[in-house]
């Protein structure tokens, strides 16, 4: 997608291009500290993991609605119908109709499955919901999602949580390269390096959880994330010079025609 | 094909062996291992791994770490039935000992529940002896539809039924399945189950399996320390476990490390685990399955319990009960067996955090089952 120097995702425009998600962290204190370091405008919050009939939830209350986008995440959701279900039942409770959508049946590698990842977004956009999909790195998918109306497409670096870095390059500069809505790496990037290489590689943002979480000091890292995304992303803008394996004279095939002409 | 046909291709006594041949160089090459592999996880059983134990609990803690954060999922076992037709020598609801008995009113359930739930538990786990009579299918199903909207996870650990049994409860609400093997030696298991329906080896065996057949989101499976060899025990309840990830690859399978205690009938462990082997065993599990949960209860004391902690523990109980009715509804009810960590759930919540942990409350949702049903 052509970048804009702001996150534009449906109609709304963010100037931040880090997401971070909230699981994992030994408090929400810690959690708090670390979402304002990262500068992150989108927090997402899985649904199994908060009380929605409960005002004085305390994770729902840690994550400052003025200041961040609340985006709702389906994780533990195996198939369309339980994500559409929580989606509904999120927005029922006075959540936003945005909805980071996860379907994933394997409870082990969290890999999202693609068949009931399409089925859930094709309702819930039709439901009225901004769909940001979970997915493997595949680039018909992305394409077949983006057709069914999702705001982003969500491809994963390497499986969730394991710090791995962009495992699937290849195909996500296949899905950068083709896609029309906003491309978030989501899922195992382990340092600011991969981050930065995501952004570089062209991808509106990336979204980061595990790797802030479980770091010995999450609010540095989630610092460490920021200046990844912005570095990754301005090196982008700026246009990175080709790779090469060897030094090169700055013309040494044409070089005589400026010398003849001398 | 269920667990059965794997396990009949091992031998104990093989296990065993194997085991005790293990050396250092083993060990240290299981603990480098990228995939571990199921001589891997032998040697990290072995006495040659004694000498490991930091090692193993620093790649344990690490694996734990990346895969489940600093989190701690709590839960509260709700104890509903002690009556039980079987006459298992370790255990406190022996249809022979003479202890005061209780079945609970679905009201008295939901008034324990009630109680739970004030202290913040959302997770719960039902548990009774194994008497159909006392405490039929249709009597858990009453229960589930009763306590769901209070709760985020009902889990059962009860007599073991048929797949059919196990879906009416999913569709009622439960969502876990907690089975004990308690012994995978077929001798040992036979010489501590004397008499009644939990004689049958392989009917328990395959109870996962029924589980996973079922649907079950969770299953939880374990060994009895204190009935057999903790070291091939470990084995075989590690290879059900990968066994079960593996063939249920969409149920979450987790382990409990449940040590003998004292109970009514004053049984003494033949093979006693201290805390040392204890440690090896929560690593060297750890170690093999990276994404299993791992539980521990109130059996263990206070101190070990801290101490543990960081080890790859995922789930804590607190604040246990072992009567039916033992946190509110009832009095003078004679529990399973004596618990050790005797602190309240809001003092084992302080440890918790006291250790740069999050102790987490609910991790799940009833939305998840099927709408008719809610």
């Amino acid at each position: 997608m052509t970048q804009h120097p702001s996150l534009i995702i449906s109609d709304r425009t963010f100037h931040s291009r880090l997401l971070v998600g909230t699981g994992k962290f030994a408090s929400t204190q810690i959690m708090q500290q670390a979402l304002a370091a990262s500068g992150t405008e989108i927090v997402t919050v899985a649904l199994r993991r908060v009380d929605l009939s409960d005002p004085q939830d305390n994770l729902m209350e840690a994550v400052d609605r003025n200041r961040y986008l609340f985006l709702p995440n389906t994780s533990g959701a195996r198939d369309a119908e339980e994500a559409v279900r929580l989606a509904r039942i999120a927005r029922a409770a006075g959540c936003e109709p945005w909805v980071k959508l996860e379907v994933t049946p394997d409870p082990h590698y969290l890999l999202p499955d693609p068949v009931e990842t399409l089925k859930a977004a094709e309702i819930l956009v039709k439901d009225g919901f901004k769909v940001l999909p979970y997915i493997n790195a595949d680039p018909v998918l992305a394409k077949r999602l983006e057709e069914v109306g999702t705001v982003t497409v969500m491809p994963l670096g390497a499986p969730i949580g394991t710090n791995r870095g962009l495992k699937t390059r290849d195909s996500i500069q296949i899905i950068i390269q083709q896609a029309q809505v906003p491309v978030v790496v989501d899922a195992g990037l382990g340092a600011p390096s991969h981050a930065a290489e995501a952004m570089e590689m062209g991808a509106d943002a990336v979204l980061i959880n595990t790797a802030i979480a479980t770091a010995g000091d999450p609010v540095g890292m989630a610092e460490a994330f920021r200046l990844g995304v912005e570095a990754g992303f301005k090196a982008y803008i700026a246009g990175l010079g080709q790779h090469s394996w060897k030094a090169e004279a700055s013309s040494p095939l044409t070089g005589f025609l400026r010398s003849n002409h001398a | 094909m269920s667990f059965w046909q794997k396990i009949i291709q091992y031998r104990w006594d093989g296990i065993e062996a194997a085991i005790s041949r293990k050396t250092a160089q083993d060990v240290r090459q299981a603990l480098q291992a990228p995939n571990r592999n199921f001589d891997d996880l032998l040697a990290l059983l072995s006495p040659a791994a004694a000498d490991f134990l930091e090692e193993m609990a620093l790649a344990a803690h690490g694996l734990t770490v990346q895969r489940f954060g600093r989190t701690i999922q709590m839960f509260a076992p709700v104890y509903i039935s002690s009556e039980c037709t079987n006459s298992c020598v370790y255990c406190g609801f022996n249809r022979h000992n003479q202890i005061s008995r209780a079945t609970l009113s679905v009201a008295e359930v939901e008034k324990e529940v009630t109680f739970l739930h004030r202290q913040g538990f959302r997770h719960v786990l039902l548990l009774t002896g194994e008497s159909p009579h006392h405490a039929p299918v249709e009597y858990l199903i009453c229960i589930a539809r009763k306590l769901r909207p209070l709760l985020a996870s009902i889990s059962i650990e009860i007599y073991p039924l048929t797949t059919d049994d196990y879906r009416r409860l999913i569709e009622s609400g439960v969502d876990g399945l907690t089975v004990y093997q308690e012994t995978y030696h077929l001798k040992q298991y036979a010489e501590v189950h004397p008499a009644g329906p939990k004689r049958n080896y392989r009917w328990r065996l395959e109870t996962p399996d029924r589980g996973g057949q079922a649907g079950f989101r969770r299953l939880n499976i374990g060994v009895l320390l204190g009935l057999s060899d903790w070291r091939v025990d470990g084995a075989f309840v590690g290879l059900h476990a990968a066994y079960l990830s593996r063939r249920y690859w969409q149920s979450h399978v987790s382990l409990s490390f449940p040590r003998l205690r004292p109970a009514a009938g004053g049984f003494q462990p033949k093979f006693p685990v201290n805390d040392v082997h204890m440690v090896q065993l929560m690593c060297a599990l750890r170690l093999w399955l990276p994404d299993a949960g791992l539980v521990l209860s109130t059996r263990e004391p206070a101190g070990l319990r801290e101490n543990l902690l960081p080890l790859g523990i995922t789930q804590m109980s607190a604040g246990s009960k072992t009567a039916p009715g033992g946190y509110v509804a009832k009095e003078n009810v004679e529990g399973q067996f004596e618990i050790s960590d005797l602190r309240s759930p809001q003092e084992v919540v302080r440890m918790i955090a006291a250790h740069g942990y999050e102790p987490v409350w609910k991790d799940w949702d009833v939305s998840f089952l099927n709408a008719e049903q809610l």
